[in-house]
């Protein structure tokens, strides 16, 4: 299904529609009243930005460097070059300890290498932690938004399905009293489970060490409890220096959800006496993004999600509109790079506002990239329903009588027009569009009037 | 060739224009620091007490489990650190002393020394971790400077207690681990 048919779907319900619109840009707004508190925030985004192109220029020595230092820390470092084997990785550690259930928290790389369905089928129960993310998984959804994975849920709906999984009282919608069930039960799996897997914030190379930021605590409930830390990083998480982390922590909270810090940032140098500590890192379409070299800025990326808060479309469309696991801006120029055809309408679920990019923490230039990746996209796959109106559109302007004599053909037809031409399913440009009221003369006709 | 080898060819088959690591400046902050801290940690949704607020709520918490780290609270514990972490299952109060905190943030700095088992400030109820007030930094940047080198296998900032807002964004505190963090500034 295509970005636009998805859209539709989601705003059949137009309350619950607009209440994610609102939403969103309430959390959008509390990024933009934090960021102003810091009178340094564009110099430390600008920092940001140029400590991640530096990474990109040299990601191989630092990727050696990180797995040196990691190995000298007692930390099992693995390569995966795409998701399949990222999964077989898990599935080797866990056979190993004869582990058939495990616990994780946040990880949009396990998403996107598809873990969860991979380890069920070999007979290991997967437990998500964050709570969002186990409200979605007990729906047989993804997550929607990288921070907030349940924002399309109302609590409604939440209060209806933890009465059937964890018989909470129906009818009872208090978030804190459906949080503190989700508490409850996910305290049983914490205390059970042998092997736990996260994702990864920040790579150290100078160090070797890995940050993991949660405001719950889940992460550290699972690997702390658990005899094996599994941590799932993509090749690009990689800073050069432990001094970095200061700039990145002080933008990602307040990029994210607009709130100073994360509670919880954890420093994962070596295993605890006793336990095992491994990393995964992984490709999965990196290294093809980093040759792309109008793209390969999106790598870049650190998931704060301030890109999605923040879209026209995004909030208006819902996260699964996307269908690829980073939705939003972010997502739709990395998408089209992974699978540009099932992709490719997502460069065009924007509307090149720009405002993705005036948020982001490491000042990607993602309305530029959309605009690029549409570029690619039509010249593989060729012109979409507009390009007729377009080169008609063409031949009027090229021509000043024909613009002319058009223009006073438009403004009189406009108005006689049945909508059924107008709005007919040929004419793309009039789905979900309004035309606006014609005015009486062209501009050429009111500057001889008015100005002449 | 391993995955390995292709990932890192991979790389180097791209060429791209070196870029110098840019140095960070060392940004300060305006304003006092036990007052900015204090801000910090109430908007995390922590509190901050003085010993003396400290002393008369921990009889009325009536804890039957504590475990204290501190050492400004060396008599507070009434059980022993266990091995297994899991026994700390039904702790109600950690007491640990914390390397330093950031005002801008209210994040604090414990390393594993000051954590006993890393599991301790998550896994228990409630958690009140100690500061000296001399150990105040303005921002992330000072901070970083005073972890510098420092090896520990395990470290991390607390900021507040365990949260959420994944139930239609209302905040809900003590998700999975501690329900409240009170900061005794000493």
């Amino acid at each position: 299904m295509s970005h636009p048919e998805n859209a539709t779907e989601f705003l059949k319900d137009q309350a619950k529609a607009k209440w994610h619109d609102e939403t969103l840009w309430f959390v959008r707004d509390k990024r933009d009243r934090i960021s102003k508190t810091i009178p340094e925030w564009e110099q430390l985004r600008e920092i940001a930005s140029q400590i991640k192109d530096n990474v990109l220029a040299n990601l191989g020595s630092y990727l050696e460097d990180f797995e040196r230092n990691a190995q000298k820390n007692g930390i099992k470092v693995h390569w995966a070059a795409n998701g399949e084997e990222h999964n077989q990785l898990v599935l080797d550690i866990l056979q190993k300890q004869n582990c058939t259930a495990i616990v994780k928290s946040k990880s949009i790389l396990t998403e996107e290498c598809h873990l969860n369905p991979f380890l069920e089928k070999h007979g290991v129960e997967v437990v998500d932690t964050d709570l969002g993310e186990r409200i979605v998984q007990f729906l047989n959804q993804p997550p929607s938004h990288i921070v907030l994975p349940a924002i399309h849920l109302k609590k409604g709906e939440i209060s209806d399905l933890f009465h059937e999984k964890l018989h909470t009282e129906k009818g009872n919608e208090d978030p804190s009293y459906l949080t503190n069930a989700a508490r409850i039960h996910l305290r049983e799996k914490f205390l059970k489970a042998k092997v736990a897997i996260t994702g990864v914030n920040f790579g150290i190379a100078e160090t070797g060490e890995f940050v993991v930021c949660t405001n719950e605590g889940n992460a550290d409930m699972g690997v702390h409890l658990a005899d094996v830390h599994i941590a799932c990083m993509g090749i690009e998480k990689i800073l050069p220096r432990r001094k970095d982390l200061g700039v990145f922590l002080r933008l990602l909270a307040r990029s994210a959800t607009g709130q100073p810090v994360t509670n919880y940032n954890s420093h994962f140098r070596s295993p605890s006496p006793g336990k095992e500590m491994h990393i995964i890192l992984v490709d999965n379409g990196r290294t093809a993004q980093l040759a792309r070299e109008k793209f390969k800025n999106s790598l870049k990326c650190i998931r704060c999600g301030a890109c999605m808060n923040t879209c026209p479309i995004y909030r208006r469309s819902g996260g699964f509109s996307y269908g690829s696991t980073v939705p939003g801006p972010i997502g739709s120029i990395l998408s089209p790079g992974l699978d540009m055809k099932k992709h490719s309408t997502l460069p065009f679920a924007s509307t090149l506002c720009g405002s993705c990019s005036d948020v982001c923490p490491v000042k990607i230039n993602i309305h530029e990239q959309l605009y690029e990746w549409r570029q690619e996209i039509t010249k593989t796959h060729g012109e979409f329903g507009k390009g007729l109106s377009m080169k008609l559109a063409n031949g009027i302007f090229k021509s000043p009588l024909a613009y002319k004599i058009s223009g006073n053909l438009m403004r009189s037809a406009l108005k006689a027009l049945p909508d059924s031409l107008i709005y007919h399913p040929l004419n793309t440009w009039g789905k979900n569009r309004n035309l606006p009221e014609t005015p009486k003369e062209s501009f050429q006709q009111w500057y001889q009037k008015n100005r002449s | 060739m391993s995955s390995r080898e292709n990932i890192l060819s991979a790389i180097r088959g791209v060429s791209i224009a070196p870029k110098s690591l840019p140095e960070i400046p060392d940004f300060r902050l305006s304003g006092e620091l036990v007052e900015t801290f204090t801000q910090s940690i109430l908007g995390n949704k922590g509190e901050v007490l003085t010993k003396v607020e400290f002393d008369n709520w921990l009889p009325n918490a009536k804890f039957s489990k504590i475990i204290s780290l501190s050492s400004h609270f060396q008599n507070e514990s009434t059980i022993s650190l266990p091995e297994d972490p899991h026994e700390l299952e039904d702790l109600g109060l950690a007491i640990l002393d914390g390397q330093f905190g950031v005002a801008e943030n209210g994040a604090i700095w414990l390393e594993d020394s000051n954590l006993g088992l890393r599991a301790l400030p998550f896994i228990t109820e409630h958690l009140v971790i100690v500061l000296n007030r001399k150990n105040l930094v303005e921002t992330m940047h000072q901070g970083y400077n005073l972890i510098g080198n420092a090896e520990s296998g395990f470290g991390l900032f607390i900021a507040g207690p365990s949260k959420t807002a994944d139930i239609e964004q209302s905040l809900v505190i003590g998700a999975h681990g501690a329900k409240s963090l009170r900061v005794v500034l000493v």
